[in-house]
């Protein structure tokens, strides 16, 4: 690692300074935005192959395939747009021409939940409330002094009676999703208009009914919040719902790249052990068996201490508060990843020790292809149904690896939202009484949702790769594993 | 004679497709029935048919079987399972994996007993085991299925069948997995059991030689239809369908030898072995060996056909394997066209590649499912740097899949779109697409139809007439010997026990096992 004095954890982009902002890239949002680059190009090749063409197709003809990917897509979308960091400028001082920015960067996905934040609360509210959830001492107009649950500084305000507060849920709920719903309906008429003809085999239907109820429920959501805490606030009176929002981007980029270091790692140590057998084999196999037999909590427990120990010794290199935030939590990606490479390692090296003995490969050696190309022209095509379940099943694994850690106290840092964190503290919330259940619920709910989906589609892919099964990938009997 | 089991227009559908379409066929006690055709014809859904153990996505719309006075699918799921193994019984392909390697075969056969007649004395299980010739019941019976060679598990398979004295064996393909010797033996236990027990046999097959030995009656299946239904003299003797004719002529002619030319000689193996080493320990240290080509001396000349022919098991691929350097030689060498091959560097070697090729047995898994047929067949051509223009190679494969009986339209698809004999063909294709002067054949036509058999052999015979090629066969099957080879060698347990002349060999065998495996190959015979 570098230890000069460069600043080793973000890149600013400062040639818009007229515009009273500048760009700030945390690595997490180059390495997000490079991922989302590559995944778009291996898309083009995949489409360009008719046979991979063909069994994609296949995910996406299935209707719990298009429905999971249509989730996942919108939680990609969240963590991109919370991947666009900036600084404000700050009011100049006359004296000096010298430009300063705010030293908290703030994300496009601040600016859309803009009406969820800055309404910060005095401690717990629970959802749509307008009082407080704990009691406080007010004065009474009178003079007098009272212990009361106060009414919200925000949540509610706009309330001139208290028992209008349901009716105004209901009512202001119903306009907003009735405006939502247009739309949803001209979009829907436009498409049925135009589109009608080219007949692909897509399950229009579910599309449709899957983005309204996403957009109904997120304009729904954003649109209350002008008015309560949709779901509610945490200790230091902040809006739940905000922070389950901002920790989908942590969700989403532990689990790609973790993965995404466990997938290289994998790939090529276990093809490599079972191709090449002999001294490779044993050294691949002893690595791995040791590494399975250190406790993986407790390995990642020291490797984040390390870390957080580097963060101290080295606090010229992190500007910002965000910039420690977002090394630590690259670390942490790393680490999981580094330390969860053996399953599918093994997975590959059983598998490429049988196809090693096939008798294409043996063709493949009497042609005299070098070894290399019999690995990725024989082995590697004839392994991605492997891999790739095996990367969906570690993305759910790692968004859940997150929460597990954050609650054992080496997860991300505490300043970054995650639903490891609130689950966290969610520790002394239960314990409450009564129990303050909105914020666990939140990221339960969130992380679930994107886990079930993350399953789903596994669960399709994984139907329409494997040749015995992706005859009667077509029929969606709602047969979920 | 009682009918014992009558087929009435049995029909079985997929989706709207017909499976089988309309049969009917009756079977006495005592007597053995063969329903013959190729893969797919519709043979082995029938017989599931009357165990009533079709898959789920399969329909039998119509017709009706009758047991005895029962129709089997007027019963009821309870009913019938008490017909299955006690009144109907089934012997499968594959004894490996019919038989659960983790329980004793006594205990799997005591079970079926035990189930059928709520008992299993040790003394049952032994009577059955030495009915079915398995020597020395009292201490076999104790073994496991790995302890056992492939012969004496489809014995233990055919025991667990006669264990609740069924009136009915329903044998599908019994004898396909098994070497030539082994299959005379079981052909004749089934004869002698049936004989012994009455017992009616529905004999499925797609072995013309087989049913000549032992079928009373045989019906030919195509498509999902009898074509033809006779007795075995009358059917052998005057086929009534073009189609039964096409398969009894399928059959090769025994007595149609290849003349033998001068041929120069292109590769000499010189007391070649091949030495597997078993290793023990933390430190890998040799314990043993298993000598898999213990000491083979052969010559092919430039043209020629050699047969190497053998049972499973003895060393025959290993040897082919050996010339292309796919496994290494513990011992001997390796001379083609006056080079010595076996000490060469990879490198150098490479050179040699292109002059010697390999044709393997299962076309399904020679072939990379995920390559076209353009890349299957381009590659070596690639790698071997043979045609580097791109204009020229697309040129040149176009006359090799024409050459080999596809068309140019085929070459974008994938392998799994073809059956198993156009796979073979695209093998074939990929082979001398380097230009080869010596193509080993590992049991290029085993896993192939009788009729689709005779035409991929069709197709190497005038290769090697137009190119020049020699051939190493590689086979177990002694039939399709006489009119291919030119000459033979019978390897056992790693060594050539005999060799010489296709026709000196076949009708003069000097060693005992030639011998055998001669007298074992089923035959028509001649005047029935």
């Amino acid at each position: 690692m570098s230890t000069s004095a460069m600043d080793v954890s973000s890149v600013d982009v400062s040639t818009m300074n007229e515009l009273g902002f500048r760009l700030h890239f945390l690595w997490s949002d180059i390495l997000i935005f490079l991922l989302a680059a590559s995944l778009i190009g291996f898309a083009i090749t995949l489409y360009r192959s008719p046979l991979s063409r063909a069994r994609w197709a296949q995910v996406f003809e299935s209707k719990i395939g298009v429905a999971a990917f249509m989730v996942i897509l919108f939680y990609v979308v969240v963590a991109l747009v919370d991947s666009v960091h900036f600084q404000i400028q700050l009011e100049q001082t006359s004296e000096s021409s010298e430009v300063h920015y705010a030293p908290e960067a703030k994300s496009l996905l601040d600016v859309v939940l803009a009406p969820m934040q800055g309404k910060d609360e005095k401690t717990y509210s629970a959802p749509f409330a307008i009082h407080s959830f704990a009691k406080a001492t007010v004065e009474l107009p009178d003079g007098g002094v009272a212990r009361e649950f106060p009414r919200l500084l925000h949540g509610g305000s706009h309330l001139e009676n208290e028992d209008e507060h349901l009716v105004d849920v209901m009512v202001k709920s119903l306009t907003i999703i009735g405006w939502a719903l247009i739309p949803c309906l001209i979009l829907i008429a436009l498409h049925h208009a135009f589109l009608r003809k080219s007949a692909s085999g897509l399950p229009w239907p579910v599309i449709y009914t899957t983005s309204a109820i996403i957009f109904l429920i997120a304009t729904w959501a954003l649109q209350m919040s002008e008015y309560y805490h949709v779901l509610g606030t945490d200790k230091v009176g902040q809006d739940v719902l905000c922070g389950a929002l901002k920790a989908i981007r942590t969700g989403v980029l532990i689990g790609t790249l973790a993965t995404l270091v466990t997938l290289p790692l994998a790939v090529l140590l276990g093809i490599s052990a079972g191709y090449f057998k002999g001294w490779v084999d044993d050294v691949v196999q002893y690595i791995y068996t040791t590494l399975n037999s250190i406790p993986g909590i407790l390995l990642i427990a020291a490797s984040v201490l390390l870390i957080d120990v580097y963060i101290e010794t080295h606090p010229e290199q992190f500007k910002l508060l965000s910039d420690r935030a977002d090394f630590k939590f690259i670390a942490l990606c790393f680490i999981l990843g580094m330390t969860s490479w053996t399953g599918l390692c093994r997975l590959l090296r059983a598998e490429t020790l049988k196809l090693s003995q096939l008798e294409y490969v043996q063709a493949a050696h009497a042609f005299g292809v070098s070894r290399w190309r019999v690995i990725t022209r024989h082995i590697l095509p004839n392994t991605t149904h492997l891999i790739l379940i095996a990367l969906v099943l570690d993305f759910s694994g790692f968004v859940l690896a997150e929460a597990v850690l954050s609650y054992i106290g080496v997860g991300v840092d505490p300043s970054m939202k995650s639903w490891g964190n609130m689950i966290n503290e969610a520790r002394a919330e239960l314990a409450r009484e009564p129990v303050v259940w909105w914020s666990v619920t939140a990221a339960f709910i969130l992380m679930f949702v994107l886990v079930l989906a993350a399953n789903l589609f596994s669960d399709r892919v994984r139907d329409a790769f494997d040749p015995r099964t992706s005859g009667s990938g077509k029929s969606d009997g709602g047969k979920v594993k | 004679m009682s009918t014992l089991l009558k087929v009435d227009n049995l029909r079985i559908q997929a989706g709207s497709t017909h499976l089988v379409d309309g049969i009917s066929f009756e079977i006495s006690a005592g007597e053995v029935f063969a329903l013959v055709g190729e893969s797919g014809s519709g043979k082995s859904l029938s017989s599931l048919a009357i165990m009533r153990l079709l898959d789920d996505a399969l329909t039998i719309t119509g017709g009706d079987i009758w047991l005895g006075n029962d129709s089997l699918f007027a019963l009821t799921e309870t009913q019938m399972n008490g017909i299955r193994g006690s009144r109907i019984a089934m012997v499968f392909q594959e004894p490996q994996s019919s038989l659960n390697p983790v329980h004793s075969i006594g205990d799997q056969i005591g079970e079926v007993l035990k189930l059928h007649r709520g008992k299993a004395a040790n003394s049952d299980i032994i009577e059955l085991l030495a009915e079915v010739g398995i020597p020395e019941p009292e201490q076999r019976i104790a073994w496991y299925p790995h302890q056992l060679s492939g012969g004496q598990k489809q014995r233990v398979m055919i025991a667990m069948a006669l264990a609740c004295e069924p009136d009915l064996l329903i044998a599908d393909e019994p004898t396909t997995a098994l070497d030539v010797t082994i299959q005379k033996q079981i052909l004749e236990l089934m004869n002698e059991l049936r004989r012994t027990r009455d017992l009616g046999i529905l004999l499925i097959t797609h072995d013309m030689g087989v049913v000549a030995e032992m079928a009373d009656r045989i019906a030919v299946m195509r498509h999902g239809k009898i074509l033809e239904q006779a007795k075995r003299a009358e059917f052998f003797t005057n086929p009534q369908h073009e189609y039964s004719r096409q398969l009894i002529h399928a059959l090769p002619q025994p007595d149609d030898y290849l003349t033998r030319n001068e041929h120069a000689q292109l590769l000499k193996l010189e007391n070649i072995k091949v030495w597997f080493a078993h290793r023990k320990g933390v430190l890998q240290r040799i314990s043993g060996y298993t000598k898999a080509v213990d000491g083979i001396s052969l010559s092919i000349g430039r043209g020629e056909t050699l047969a190497l022919v053998g049972e499973s098991g003895s060393g025959k691929s290993t040897a082919g394997r050996a010339i292309l350097r796919l496994e290494d030689l513990s011992e001997g060498e390796i001379w083609f066209d006056g080079q010595r091959i076996d000490v060469m560097t990879q490198r150098a070697f490479n050179q040699y590649r292109k002059r010697v090729q390999v044709i393997f047995q299962d076309p399904f898994s020679s072939m990379n499912p995920r390559m076209t047929v353009r890349e299957i067949i381009e590659e070596g051509m690639i790698s071997l740097g043979l045609v580097d223009n791109a204009k020229e190679r697309e040129e040149k494969i176009k006359k090799l899949v024409l050459r080999v009986g596809l068309e140019v339209s085929h070459l974008d698809r994938f392998p799994h779109e073809f059956s198993g004999g156009q796979r073979q063909r695209i093998a074939i294709a990929r082979a001398i697409a380097v230009e080869p002067e010596l193509i080993i054949c590992d049991e290029p036509t085993s896993a192939l139809d009788v009729s689709i058999r005779g035409q991929v052999l069709k197709l190497l015979q005038e290769l090697q007439d137009e190119m020049g090629l020699s051939y190493l066969f590689i086979t177990h099957d002694l039939s399709i010997i006489p009119h291919l080879a030119h000459r033979v060698a019978v390897m056992r347990n790693g060594i050539i026990v005999e060799q010489g002349d296709t026709q000196t060999l076949m009708t003069t065998p000097e060693n005992e096992y030639t011998q055998q495996l001669l007298a074992a190959v089923p035959r028509i015979p001649e005047h029935i």
